[in-house]
């Protein structure tokens, strides 16, 4: 029986997680049209690969269809509760690097800590008469980031996409976000909290802890990761 | 099996308060979240169950029966009152997954103006009386000890405030202590900030709802802060001694009784502390070996804020509290609106008992 390999179907994130392979000896190539979401594994027996957005490969692996998958830490940390009882991190690859950020506008210049986030919060509450609103699609860890941080009086509000301009439209007051080089945050007069991020990020491959495995199974994933030197 | 054993033994449970005197209630299962949102904010997104209703926006699955409760008894009740109910609550175990997100609750609420010590002690007794086949250890805090002895610091009023707001996160609460009385250092941006004479002048354009106003404001608060000489160790230490007594009631209030010398402002909550053991042993309670822990209930839901206990499992580390309950007078003045009424009550998980009586058999 063949184990499932789950990577993500597109972009440079597809083909730097193909070039990470590859340098191990094991290809992974796309086949059929660029519609098409199937692949092709050489150089190492009985492993399929599976091409899904990267989003839906934390859920995979959880569920145990894939038996390997390549994401982002942030995605597997956010979507999966007690995340590292249904994954297991097996190497980190070097790419898509990105921080998950708390961000308030470059002019709050009396905000630079947590704790100075929280007691504008709660000045806010009291001028505004609602709570700061923080604009986010991480809900789950920037919760708890600003629960532990002592954070009160604010509330997340859903931003699936340019977060960076929900504060300029005043649907928010602060945004939580990944970021790489900040370009975009300075770019919409945003600065960075002066505190460790929420969550540093990057492609890591993963191992499920619940898909079953066979003993035959079980050989196969041991040769990959013998020919990644794990 | 247990479904209906958990339902007999609520149904008795209240049937018992009832005959106390309690006034059986119902309250519906699915409420509108506004009124929890605003008490809570985002940490109820954690506990509860949120979703949403086309017509009545934004609903939660009831996390517990005392708002409702309370909510009832100020638009039509009579005073005093006393209340029971059981049903089911729902929560949200994200940390705990093995615990369920569903469970029943039976609860004992007192709304008496006339004799808070009483009170306290009536529902403590009743509740410690139902479960005394149980063999649980009981455990009782005071949070108001805590509040009087911030509201009696010698410091500013905005001091006094960040700190009352955090009196329910203990390690933020110890944070500002520590800032406050000058251990932890000044962060580095807070100081630049402080050097820069104009520091928004160059700050860039105002963006989003806060405004330049109230970012001024802020930087003259700070600067006022800056200004306030630091709490004296004197105070942060007698704080500190104060989360620390951990002892059987009567040692206790020795123990409060010394640190009031030093510490005048808590003089008063430590006499209702003493008002509430006498009450308590009038009903039988042995408070002689009654467990007392200033820090306990600090953790929990912000409702109390007087007199907290709780019933815990001694064979069962990994289980919540099988009851618990407290004073929560402030809890009613938010939501009375200019009119409160002392209240103090307590639930009981009928489930945990039934699961302790199976393992006796």
């Amino acid at each position: 029986m063949s184990i499932k390999l789950g990577v993500p179907s597109k972009g440079r994130l597809m083909e730097k997680t193909f070039d990470w392979f590859s340098t191990y000896g094991i290809g992974l190539t796309r086949t059929g049209s660029e519609r098409e979401y199937s692949g092709q594994v050489d150089g190492v027996d009985d492993v399929e690969l599976v091409l899904l957005s990267a989003g839906e490969i934390p859920r995979e692996l959880a569920a145990g269809h894939i038996h390997l998958g390549v994401t982002g830490t942030d995605l597997i940390q956010e979507k999966l509760v007690q995340w590292d009882q249904k994954v297991a991190p097996l190497a980190e690859l070097g790419f898509g690097h990105a921080d998950l950020i708390v961000a308030v506008p470059a002019c709050w210049v009396d905000v630079d800590t947590l704790d100075d986030l929280d007691a504008a919060a709660a000045a806010f509450r009291a001028r505004h008469g609602f709570r700061m609103r923080i604009a986010t699609k991480y809900h789950r860890l920037v919760r708890a980031y600003l629960h532990d941080g002592g954070v009160a009086d604010y509330q997340l509000v859903d931003s699936q996409g340019a977060t960076e301009g929900t504060v300029k439209n005043l649907t928010a007051e602060a945004v939580a976000d990944i970021t790489s080089t900040g370009e975009t945050l300075r770019a919409n007069h945003l600065k960075v909290l002066a505190e460790e991020p929420v969550l540093r990020s990057q492609a890591t491959l993963f191992r499920s802890r619940v898909a079953a495995q066979s003993e035959a199974e079980r050989a196969t994933l041991r040769a990959v990761e013998d020919r990644l030197g794990l | 099996m247990t479904l209906a054993a958990i339902k007999t033994k609520a149904a008795t449970l209240k049937a018992g308060f009832a005959e106390a005197g309690a006034l059986p209630v119902d309250c519906p299962v699915l409420l509108p979240a506004e009124t929890l949102l605003d008490l809570y904010g985002e940490d109820i997104r954690t506990r509860a169950f949120l979703t949403h209703d086309p017509v009545r926006g934004e609903v939660i699955l009831r996390p517990d029966f005392t708002l409702p409760v309370v909510q009832r008894h100020m638009a039509e009740g009579a005073e005093p009152a006393r209340y029971t109910y059981a049903g089911e609550i729902f929560r949200r175990q994200e940390e705990h997954p093995e615990r369920p997100s569903e469970y029943h609750q039976v609860g004992y609420e007192v709304f008496d103006r006339a004799d808070p010590a009483g009170a306290d002690a009536e529902v403590f007794a009743r509740f410690a009386d139902v479960l005394a086949p149980y063999g649980l250890r009981a455990v009782v805090g005071d949070i108001g000890i805590l509040i009087a002895a911030v509201s009696g610091l010698n410091t500013s009023a905005a001091r006094k405030a960040a700190m009352m707001r955090h009196i329910w996160r203990p390690r933020r609460f110890r944070a500002l202590l520590e800032r406050y009385s000058g251990r932890a250092p000044v962060p580095p941006t807070r100081a630049a900030l402080l050097k820069s004479a104009d520091p928004l002048a160059e700050a860039g354009p105002v963006i989003g709802l806060r405004d330049h106003d109230e970012i001024a404001t802020r930087l003259a608060a700070l600067r006022a802060d800056a200004a306030e000489p630091p709490l004296a160790a004197g105070q942060v230490d007698l704080i500190e001694a104060l989360v620390r007594v951990s002892e059987t009631c009567g040692y206790a209030l020795e123990r409060l009784r010394d640190i009031a010398v030093d510490m005048p402002a808590i003089a008063g909550a430590v006499d209702r502390l003493a008002a509430r053991c006498d009450a308590l042993s009038a009903r039988g309670v042995d408070v002689g070996n009654l467990p007392f822990d200033a820090n306990f209930g600090r953790t929990s839901m912000e409702y109390y804020d007087g007199f907290v206990f709780g019933f815990s499992a001694p064979g069962h580390p990994d289980w919540p509290l099988v009851a618990s309950g407290g004073r929560y007078d402030a809890l009613t003045r938010q939501l009375g609106q200019g009119r409160e009424i002392p209240a103090v009550g307590g639930v009981i998980r009928p489930g945990l008992l039934v699961d302790l009586e199976e393992a006796e058999t």
